[in-house]
């Protein structure tokens, strides 16, 4: 049997330290989307709640924490960020495992806003888009879920294959924002 | 150009891709006629139009967007799902 090591989506990449933004890798857990089967949106949400203790976030918001989080994905999809899914969470959503699909990346420092800017078409100004709040938008043509964690801190996920692309975009906007000083 | 999505707010055009007049599919006893204006008759009005609309990269839902040829305004936005019912 071969030794087979795993790498993360963005391994040799990162991290990354440009003109007080940082770029770091994300390791969330298990990556989970739900999807509540029609007329079962109330009960998932009290079954994720009693499960792993957060309800199924609205469209554009998050719920629950570092650690064990549900982001909201797409129309009628959450994605269940750290804890493997209970069982029971089966009975009222379609679930898939979406672990290794995803790039996952924070973009952290002053500034971090006015990388995203040149990348996103969405006003991500902490007055239009606080602590909590996600989208599902474009970031340089990729399909990107963006989350605001905090103060000058982002959550960026793409899919795996486009992460050397995410890298390279998010770089070469952290060195344009660094250049205007 | 801006899109209203029912679901995520008022998006930039970019986030969505186009796919052509929003139609009722006719029966499919309803006929040649009807058939062939489904297939390949479109109108190509000075005014207001309805279109489908997908989110691409937003939330992935497929919109009916009413728009003005003329004015380039986009007045109306709903999902497909409900203006179908």
């Amino acid at each position: 049997m071969a030794e087979l090591i795993a790498r993360t989506p963005c391994a040799g990449l990162l991290p990354l330290a440009v003109g007080g933004v940082d770029l770091t890798e994300e390791s969330l857990g298990a990556l989970t989307t739900l999807s509540p089967r029609r007329g079962q949106e109330a009960a998932l949400s009290e079954a994720l709640e009693a499960a792993h203790g957060m309800a199924f976030p609205a469209p554009n918001r998050t719920t629950g924490k570092a650690g064990a989080r549900a982001i909201w994905f797409g129309r009628g999809q959450a994605l269940l960020a750290g804890p493997e899914p209970d069982a029971d969470l089966a009975r009222l959503a379609a679930l898939s495992d979406q672990s290794d699909a995803w790039a996952v990346v924070r973009l952290r420092g002053a500034g971090a806003v006015d990388v995203l800017a040149r990348l996103v078409p969405l006003d991500l100004r902490a007055a239009a888009f606080r602590r909590g709040h996600t989208a599902r938008s474009e970031l340089a043509q990729m399909m990107a879920s963006i989350t605001r964690l905090g103060a000058d801190d982002f959550q960026i996920m793409v899919f795996r294959s486009m992460a050397a692309t995410l890298v390279g975009e998010l770089k070469t906007a952290m060195e344009a924002v660094a250049a205007r000083g | 150009m801006r899109i209203s999505c029912p679901i995520c707010g008022e998006r930039d055009r970019r986030e969505f891709h186009y796919r052509g007049a929003a139609l009722t599919r006719p029966a499919p006893d309803a006929g040649e006629a009807a058939w062939d204006a489904y297939l390949h008759l479109r109108d190509n009005p000075a005014g207001a139009t309805r279109e489908l609309w997908y989110h691409e990269t937003g939330c992935g839902a497929w919109v009916v967007v009413t728009r003005n040829t003329l004015t380039h305004e986009m007045p109306g936005c709903e999902l497909a799902a409900e203006a179908a019912r």
